[in-house]
């Protein structure tokens, strides 16, 4: 137990050594997530002085506008798993919510219109995924496993070819970059309304997790889903929530992805929800639940982005490697995590 | 003090598949009062308090808080009617800050959102009722003592303005000074007028705190005292009863042979663990029956859980048969033919969804390893053989055994561990919550086993029971021994009440019991 | 373990009891609908030629084997409250191995039972890893074994350099396309599998032992059960079948095809255990519920293609099947049910657990 803390606190003269212990103990359970940031930064600069050109506007820019879906993604997984849960149904969510977005505009629908239909369906089979789970007890990894398989089923019934958005859709405009440094040559500050979308996803995500009751609620549930109810916080309505959220987002991420992509295919997003689970716990959230940070999933995505930029650029890398490398990246932080929450429960 | 109780449960039972939890029970609490439920386990405190803040529904009885009837159907009910409660495994969240815990739900909001500024403040504000005033509230939950944790869901009860606080074992694992802290705290919010239900096995502390109490015993209501006008030995027979009509058929162990006190099967020398056991001495004979009597929570069961390695030692030495042993694993004590029957029957004795059969056969069977099956026939065999030997009823091995009776559950736990032939067997409570005709079965078998040459350690808050079946009794108190005496005629479980409720263990600074003496740092 | 000695009608309400039994239904409800589409599709010839049958339900039996084989894995693993996510890769990698390895030693027998060998090896080793991090470090199955499944398939993929490596070793290629008796013979190994596993399970302690740890890790623990070592025996079994998995799916077209080949095949096999009445939350297992699901499975993907729909929208079926299965076995809905009839079931009606293998 920790002596500085146990003791009786009347002692307001608190020495120089407890004020550190304090400052530690306060940022204890945020260490993966600057450890992320470290590494972040690391392989930007392992980038720059082995290939060069990664610390330039237009890698930079890059970056974001390639995975601003990611972003959106970890964004909901985030919520999902600091409350215990998992949701394996947005890579499959993305993959229905594109194909019949891009037809439905083809169709001649109204881009908004359009918009709107492809993240309600997120939020269809989001909420579907928190009823099963809420209701009728049965587990998130089956739920959200069953929203998966239905998902890319409907997906592939509509089609199995990639499907092209006409170019004049306006839908397309969500994916045109605007320059905001125009630096030498392309090495301009570049983005899109998909960024800038990610980023409020971002920002309204950090709100509501840490400015709301709904949001504590989350963390409380994932601390403890018992003595959350035996404080009276209101766990059914917070957990629909939460898995409403988590498939709306990945409806916002289809908009985003198709904008960029101006194509839509039943096999998109194969495996990003595996992504988003990574990008989550690399990013500092606890996959028992109860820990987590949106901005440490924002790095945990761009690390995962970062890592695919490096392994192009280094060409001697066989591509195969790929997969392992981010496995290797998970179980590290895996493992630092269990490092800490042991230190911190001595 | 006011006429008028704030609380008041009259006629309140509740039926579990299996067992009267609660039968026709009274209860009433007053504003401005500390009220003791009192009651060894199985009598059915918790159940009453899950009664009273709506985890549990009532089959009969009537809920009366404030003055008006109530149907309690969850915490946030019991909430509304100003009922807050502080369990014995707090729940709360570590997982967050001090100050959230106090204020979840009832952060304090501005434009944008939850002020945390403001939160943290008021949060300081209600730590300072309970003397956690300078604590940082932004700190993890985590970093504190459960004692701290205890506090800060205390203070937690004051944010929501109950009028009826419930302490559910709050000193359960504190220590001297914290009580004390705890009780300044419970006092100054009793001043104020809040009516607190106490719950608590250590007896010094419910004489210290306690207004009035009301005792439980199997489920039934025994009587509501004034604190100052009950002794402690009536209080203890109150709670322990007397069950005469079961044992009279059994002699008393004295009177039945000579126990040979040769090498014994088991020696320890000052084993402890920290918050569990004062280093202690223990020493099991061949043969013989030493009964350990002592309240929950007097180190009992934690002695019993080191011996058989399922909590690990931190000092002490142990002999077995006379050569130096290791034991820290159950599997390590299930080979040096130690068994141990916990008391915590349903979590840690029976599989519940395993059948009758597969629960028998268990521990043989681990012993053995997976890989050396017992053969059908010596399964069948055994299970047969312990089964009539134990009058398991009904006689359906492939029963599961979740839908057995708890003195059925119990006797194929016995033939569990009897399965392995033990030297030597620890019997946690196996005489609780079952009926009275298993218990005397139960005894029965633990006589013809010593007499079979077994080493039993008995272990039994009824009294006349460890009195009856013991050649020898450790009485326990405050996680170590008071107290080790050969049987005879002079040895009674009036004598040993005396002895616990006498000893208040002067001799030992730092215990819980001392909290009375006024620890005033 | 025969328990035939009680009333005769009570027989049928035994079947329905068994946690499969929903699994069956949809099996013949899916052969009935390929039937109705097309009156020959239950045919089984005789092909005088060669001495084999064919026909649909053959197919469908091949297809089932690898399923089965996982699905008997996970099926350990689940019951002991875990969870394989590395199943897929593992089968990848083991693939991998075998083509490298008959690529480079030729079509010689010995060169496929070294094949073989080398693969099984591999899949044991893998799944000592998955153990590793489990019992010994302390992970959540779902995170350890979802590095595995990450790692895994870029090992494949390392072991080939990218390519899908093919080989001809006609032994090798026999384990999966060959017949015997005019019976496939990756059928057969299968079924043999399956009831290995399942007598090694039920005639031995291990699935006493595994129950215990799955349902009760605390009972199990004072009763002396060592659940380390039972979880190295779960995670190792999981590994080896999978690396099974993996040689016959590659043996069957001799290439390994190291980015699809058991690609999600995790999940398959997860809905195969819990088709067949094994509960995610672990204890009570079925190995015939298992291998009953991995037939199911097998029988809609093969309906799906049967009736024309692109096979790629094969998921949404099986979304309709866990949902419907998960509804039918969740408590609200069984209430609801109980509400209806509720006079004549007062006392409680527990359904026998018996549940020997084959």
């Amino acid at each position: 137990m920790n002596t500085a803390i146990t003791t009786p606190p009347a002692a307001p003269t608190a020495s120089r050594v407890t004020r550190l212990r304090e400052q530690l103990a306060l940022r204890a359970d945020s260490l993966p997530t600057l450890a992320a940031l470290l590494i972040f930064a690391l392989m930007l600069l392992y980038g720059e002085f082995s290939y060069g050109r990664i610390f330039q506007l237009s890698t930079l820019s890059n970056l974001l506008i390639n995975n601003a879906h990611l972003v959106i993604i970890a964004v909901g997984l985030t919520f999902v798993i600091i409350s215990g849960g998992i949701d394996l149904s947005v890579g499959a969510i993305i993959a229905l919510s594109s194909v019949s977005g891009v037809m439905l505009a083809n169709a001649g629908w109204n881009a908004g219109l359009v918009m709107l239909v492809m993240v309600l369906i997120g939020s269809g089979i989001g909420l579907a995924s928190g009823i099963l789970v809420q209701y009728f007890d049965v587990q998130p990894f089956i739920a959200t496993l069953a929203m998966m398989f239905l998902g890319r089923g409907l997906a592939s019934m509509l089609s199995t070819v990639p499907v092209r958005l006409d170019e004049s859709s306006g839908i397309l405009a969500l994916g045109t970059k605007i320059k905001i440094i125009d630096g030498p040559k392309v090495n301009d500050l570049v983005i899109t309304p998909g960024v800038l979308i990610a980023v409020a996803v971002v920002i309204i995500a950090f709100v509501i997790l840490h400015r709301t009751r709904t949001g504590r609620t989350v963390y409380a549930i994932g601390g403890s889903e018992q003595s959350a109810a035996l404080m009276g916080l209101s766990v059914a309505r917070t957990k629909l929530f939460i898995y409403l959220a988590s498939g709306t987002l990945a409806g916002i991420a289809a908009v985003v992805y198709t904008a960029r992509l101006g194509s839509a295919q039943n096999i998109t997003g194969i495996g990003w929800e595996l992504d988003a689970i990574a990008a989550a716990v690399i990013g500092g959230t606890l996959l028992t639940g109860g820990f987590g940070y949106v901005l440490g999933s924002v790095v945990g995505a761009l690390v995962l982005g970062l890592m695919n930029v490096l392994i192009t650029r280094d060409g001697g890398i066989p591509p195969e490697a790929t997969t392992i490398i981010t496995g290797a990246i998970l179980l590290v932080f895996v493992l630092l995590q269990r490092a800490v929450i042991s230190r911190q429960r001595e | 003090m006011p006429t008028s109780p704030i609380v008041e449960m009259k006629d309140i039972s509740i039926s579990f598949p299996g067992v009267k939890a609660l039968d026709r029970v009274n209860f009433r609490l007053f504003p401005g009062e500390v009220h003791a439920l009192m009651g060894e386990n199985g009598a059915g405190k918790s159940t009453l308090i899950k009664a009273l803040t709506g985890v549990y529904t009532i089959d009969e009885g009537t809920v009366i808080v404030s003055g008006r009837s109530r149907r309690l159907g969850g915490t946030a009910d019991a909430q509304a009617a100003g009922i807050s409660t502080v369990y014995q495994e707090v729940n709360l969240c570590t997982n967050l800050s001090i100050g959230e815990n106090v204020m979840l739900g009832y952060e304090v909001r501005g434009p944008f959102g939850i002020n945390w500024a403001a939160t943290h403040r008021r949060a300081s504000q209600m730590l300072q009722k309970v003397g956690l005033g300078a604590l940082n509230p932004r700190l993890p939950l985590s970093s504190l003592s459960i004692a701290l944790q205890q506090l800060v869901a205390i203070s937690r009860a004051t944010v929501t303005d109950s009028k009826v606080l419930i302490l559910d074992e709050p000193t359960s694992s504190l220590d001297a000074n914290e009580v004390e802290d705890l009780f300044r705290v419970i006092r100054a919010l009793r001043d104020e007028g809040v009516a607190i239900l106490f719950v608590s096995h250590f007896l010094d502390q419910i004489y210290e705190i306690s207004d009035r109490l009301t005792v439980l015993r199997n489920g039934v209501f025994q009587g509501e005292f004034m604190t100052t006008e009950i002794e402690q030995s009536e209080l203890i027979s109150t709670m322990v009863g007397k069950e005469v009509g079961a044992l009279d058929s059994l002699e008393r162990a004295s009177a039945r042979r000579d126990v040979d006190r040769g090498t014994p099967v088991y020696e320890a020398r000052g084993i402890s663990r920290k918050g569990s056991l004062e280093p202690t001495d223990a020493t099991f004979h061949a043969g013989e029956v030493l009964g350990i009597a002592g309240l929950l929570g007097s180190g009992r069961t934690e002695l019993a859980r080191l011996v058989y390695g399922a909590d690990k030692l931190e000092s002490g030495t142990v002999r077995l048969r006379g050569a130096e042993a290791n034991i820290s694993s159950p599997s390590q004590a299930l080979e040096a033919r130690i068994a141990y029957a916990s008391e915590n029957r349903r979590d840690e004795g029976i599989i519940r969804d395993l059948s009758v059969r597969e629960n028998l056969i268990l521990a043989v069977q681990a012993e053995r390893g997976w890989a050396r099956p017992l053969p059908a026939q010596e399964k069948t065999a055994l299970v047969e053989k312990y089964m009539t030997a134990l009058n398991v009823r009904p006689a359906d091995p492939d029963r599961p055994i979740r839908n057995l009776s708890g003195g059925n559950q119990q006797k194929v736990l016995l033939g569990r561990w009897l399965a392995t032939q033990p030297e030597v067997l620890i019997l946690d409570e196996p005489t609780r919550g079952i009926d009275v005709g298993a218990k005397t079965e139960i005894m029965e078998q633990v006589i013809a086993l010593a007499e079979d040459g077994v080493a039993i350690v008995f272990i039994s808050s009824e009294l006349d029971e460890v009195v009856r079946l013991s050649d020898r009794i450790m009485v326990m108190k405050d996680r170590r021994k008071l107290a080790e005496l050969v049987v005879d005629e002079t040895v009674t479980s009036d004598s040993i009440i005396t002895t616990i409720a006498d000893e208040s263990a002067p001799e030992q600074p730092g215990s819980t019991q001392t909290a009375g003496t006024g620890a005033g740092s | 373990m025969s328990t035939h000695s009680t009333h005769r009608p009570s027989a049928l309400r035994e079947l329905i009891r068994r946690p499969y039994f929903w699994g069956v239904i949809a099996i013949a409800l899916l052969l009935l609908i390929n039937s109705i589409k097309d009156p020959g599709y239950l045919a089984v010839s005789y092909n005088s030629a060669s001495g084999n049958l064919v026909g649909n339900l053959i197919d469908i039996l091949r297809a089932a084997a690898p399923i089965a084989m996982i699905s008997v894995g996970m099926c350990l693993v689940i019951a002991t409250a875990g969870i394989d996510l590395s199943v897929g890769s593992v089968m990848a990698v083991a693939g991998a191995v075998a083509m490298e390895f008959l690529a480079s030693a030729g079509g010689s027998p010995t060169a496929a039972l070294g094949a073989l060998g080398l693969a099984l090896l591999l899949g044991a080793a893998l799944g000592a890893v998955n153990a590793v991090l489990v019992s010994v470090v302390g992970l959540q199955p779902f995170i350890s074994t979802l590095v595995l499944m990450l790692a895994g398939r870029g090992l494949a993929k390392v072991i080939t350099g990218g390519q899908n490596t093919a080989a001809s070793n006609d032994t090798f290629r026999w384990l999966a396309n060959g017949y015997v008796f005019g019976i496939p013979v990756v059928f057969l190994l299968a079924v043999a599998i399956v009831i290995l596993v399942g007598l090694l399970v039920r005639r031995s302690a291990l699935g006493l032992m595994i129950e215990a740890i799955g349902m009760d890790p605390r009972a199990a623990r004072l009763a002396g059960v060592n659940r380390r070592g039972l979880l190295f025996a779960v995670y190792i079994a999981s590994g080896t079948l999978a690396a099974v998995a993996g040689v016959f799916a590659s043996a069957s077209v001799m290439t390994v095809d190291v980015s699809n080949t058991g690609y999600q095949l995790e999940m398959d096999a997860i809905l195969a255990v819990v088709i067949g009445g094994t509960s995610l939350a672990g204890g009570k297992f079925n190995i015939t519920g298992a291998a009953i699901g991995a037939l199911l499975i097998a029988t809609l993907d093969k309906t799906v293609v049967f009736l024309g729909i692109s096979s790629s929208a094969t998921p949404a079926f099986k979304a309709i099947v866990i949902i419907a299965l998960c509804l039918l076995q969740s408590e609200r809905i069984r209430a609801m049910f109980r509400a209806r009839r509720s006079r004549p079931s007062d006392i409680s009606s527990d359904t026998p657990k018996e549940a020997v293998a084959a």
